[in-house]
């Protein structure tokens, strides 16, 4: 039987208008180099991550962009600052993108008082009030309803944000990611659903778990607009995101965007970059679609670009990392007292 | 003897069980290609095909029902969970499903399946990864609930669960996998529902399970330069629960302390010192002290984490106070 797409998967809203009321400075076409910035930003924070790591700083699990930054990177240069942004436990990229500081996520990454949730949370439990930035979430699926129910408030309260919710490819094989399209579509939310695909869940290739392997027509069940997009090319995504948003501020549309791309390490810093699940081969032949390569190669055909400018924002970006490091390294660990601090809010009636 | 790991000592297990019984096939996340989360299920996918370990998607809930599916129809399912934290999603299967059936069938449908994987915390991991959850399951009427902490045990109690015609949930350890011990080559099962003494002593008695078996041991050792010496008995079964061995040992040393891994309220000690006031009462000759994980979701900073968790330290000072040797 063909696969029968629904119409509305072909909708594509016209780009906005330059200007327009409703964009803020953020979405307002931001420079080559601004997203160049902010990808090497996580590229070098993720690296000293890697670092830090197998010095002990960091511990537990601790999930890195390194290739997909092109994705968290475009898709949240398309929001407004009163937007909402939700990611998995795969969440430094996405964080650092939102802007919040890279220090406060270093210093939570090292288990310190000023990381942004106290060094209560560490890696997967990235939280920032100040940006929206509705945390890092562990459990694989688990905060797909939770953007659901974001998208639901948006509406209650008549605002016209919208919720962008980042997730795994291999999070769509489960329930909660059904339940909360369906709810949303059915509601009519402005929410973005996200699909990073970078190919395998720890160690399962898609082809492996998923019955369909064009994820993007999971929408379909729901009646709900998608797209497929190349998450190596950072305007492709912001462009998509761009779309998306807009039908969701206009008429409360949801969208799913499967945004493929691949991650260049192990699944976390515990797991063997290739091996059994994956070849080398395979990995390096990936590693030629670096975003940042790509982007840089785009830059220098626009005569935007030489390689001492490159080299000079690398050597910012790097003193930036640099500083996080130091930062996090000279913060306090938590107070004792903190360990029975916020299990509850204070709520005397 | 053989000294194996933990987990070479499950993977034996698994392998035997399947060897003597084709009925008996094991599934879940990244059991097969990626050799086992945690490589528990190492080398089985290449021997048993892939048939009989099979890579699931991740969705905890429908696994587990499939598993349940099949057990109603005369398969013995293997359902191994990457953590017992993800299982939280496949717990309506697990309690509504498979602890009920038989029940509410009229014993028509009995559900021959093991539940297994790692519980309870290992090493910052935080809120929502690093949780013991024995207490929930050891509430539920038609499971049995067992919690090896060493590789003899481990081995025996699997072989077990998995010749056993009820659901059987067994609870591991990530901190336990690469722990050794003695492991025999020859046959042996452990009976479920048997609690193990697994050190002598007179003057208290430590009451435990799981991983904290190691702890309640170290401390032990510690005491005994002390000149305390301590009863370690580990309950290995936590549903049902072998009441005669926790009031054997009570009457021998009117003293007990009982350490969990998880939090205080309504936990398993809960459940034991129950047992021990309602069979012991003339015999203690001090209240009964718990041990558990401070009543927090775990946090993520090692000082915190340390302070959170139950341990060596703690455990002392918990024998001590019912000793009346501190405050
Ligand atoms: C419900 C649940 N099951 C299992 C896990 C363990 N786990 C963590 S990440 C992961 C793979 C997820 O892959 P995907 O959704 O594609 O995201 P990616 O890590 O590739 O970004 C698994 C199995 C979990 N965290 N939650
Ligand atoms: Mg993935």
């Amino acid at each position: 039987m063909p696969k029968k797409k629904s119409d509305s998967s072909v909708t594509i809203a016209a780009p906005p208008e330059p200007g327009s009321a409703r964009l803020t400075e953020q979405s307002a076409a931001p420079s080559r180099t601004a997203l160049l910035r902010e990808m090497l930003l996580i590229r070098r924070f993720e690296e000293r991550c890697a670092e830090a790591y197998a010095l002990g700083k960091i511990g537990g699990f601790c999930h890195l962009y390194i290739g997909q930054e092109a994705v968290g990177v475009g898709a949240i240069s398309a929001l407004r600052d009163d937007d909402y942004v939700i990611a998995s436990y795969r969440d430094h990229g996405q964080a650092l993108a939102r802007g919040v500081p890279p220090r406060a996520i270093m210093a939570e990454l090292f288990g310190r008082s000023d990381g942004c949730s106290k060094g209560k949370g560490g890696s997967m439990h990235v939280f920032d009030r100040n940006v929206n930035f509705l945390g890092g979430h562990g459990i694989v699926g688990g905060h797909i309803p939770l953007a659901t129910g974001v998208g639901f408030a948006i509406k209650y309260r008549g605002g016209d944000q919208v919720c962008l919710c980042f997730f795994g490819e291999a999070a769509v094989n489960g329930g909660a990611f059904h339940e909360a399209l369906n709810m949303a579509a059915l509601w009519k939310l402005p929410v973005i659903y996200l699909i990073e695909n970078n190919r395998y869940g720890m160690g399962t290739a898609l082809e492996r778990a998923s019955a369909i392997n064009d994820i993007a027509e999971r929408a379909c069940s729901y009646d709900m607009p998608n797209e497929v997009v190349d998450g190596q090319e950072v305007f492709a995504v912001r462009e998509a995101v761009m779309r998306a948003a807009q039908r969701a501020r206009n008429d409360h549309t949801p969208t799913l965007i499967e945004v493929r791309t691949y991650r260049f390490m192990g699944h976390s810093m515990s797991d063997a970059v290739s091996g059994t699940y994956r070849t080398k081969e395979e990995l390096e032949e990936h590693m030629k679609r670096d975003p940042i390569t790509l982007l840089r190669g785009e830059m220098e055909r626009h005569g935007e670009w030489s390689d001492q400018d490159m080299s000079a924002l690398d050597e910012e970006i790097k003193g930036i990392v640099e500083d996080a490091w130091n930062y996090a390294d000279a913060s306090p660990e938590p107070a004792l007292e903190s360990l029975t601090e916020d299990v509850y809010v204070n709520s005397e009636l | 003897m053989p000294v194996i790991t933990y987990r070479d000592a499950l993977n034996q297990a698994l392998r035997e069980e399947m060897q003597r019984d084709d009925r008996v096939f094991i599934m879940g996340e990244e059991v097969g290609v990626y050799q086992g989360a945690y490589k528990v299920s190492k080398g089985m996918l290449q021997e048993f095909g892939e048939m009989r370990v099979v890579d699931t998607p991740i969705t905890e809930l429908g696994f587990a029902g499939v598993g349940v599916g099949a057990a109603m129809v005369g398969l013995r399912p293997i359902i191994e969970f990457m953590t017992w934290n993800f299982a939280l999603l496949a717990l309506d299967q697990v309690v509504n499903s498979a602890a009920k059936m038989l029940y509410m069938s009229g014993g028509q449908f009995s559900i021959p399946i093991v539940f297994r994987g790692p519980n309870g915390a290992a090493l910052q991991l935080s809120a929502q990864h690093s949780q013991a959850w024995e207490s929930w399951l050891a509430h539920i009427p038609g499971l049995k609930v067992v919690a090896p902490g060493t590789p003899y045990d481990a081995k025996g109690l699997l072989k077990s669960a998995v010749r056993d015609e009820n659901p059987v949930i067994v609870l591991e350890g990530e901190m336990l996998y690469n722990t050794k011990g003695d492991v025999p080559a020859e046959e042996y099962l452990i009976p479920i529902g048997k609690a193990a003494l697994k050190r002598e002593g007179d003057h208290c008695s430590i009451i435990t399970h799981g991983k904290m078996i190691l702890v309640a041991l170290q401390a032990a050792d510690q005491l005994a330069k002390e000149g305390i010496r301590v009863e370690v008995l580990d309950l290995l079964s936590l549903r049902p629960m072998d009441v005669e061995a926790i009031v054997a040992t009570v009457r021998k040393t009117n003293r007990a302390v009982v350490l969990e891994e998880g939090w205080e309220v309504a936990g398993i000690g809960a459940q034991v010192v129950d047992y021990i006031q309602r069979e012991c009462f003339d015999d203690l000759d001090a209240p009964v002290v718990r041990v558990h994980q401070t009543d927090v979701p775990m946090p993520y900073a090692k000082n915190l984490e340390r302070a959170a968790k139950p341990d060596v330290p703690k455990t002392i000072a918990a024998v001590k106070r019912v000793m009346y040797l501190e405050q």
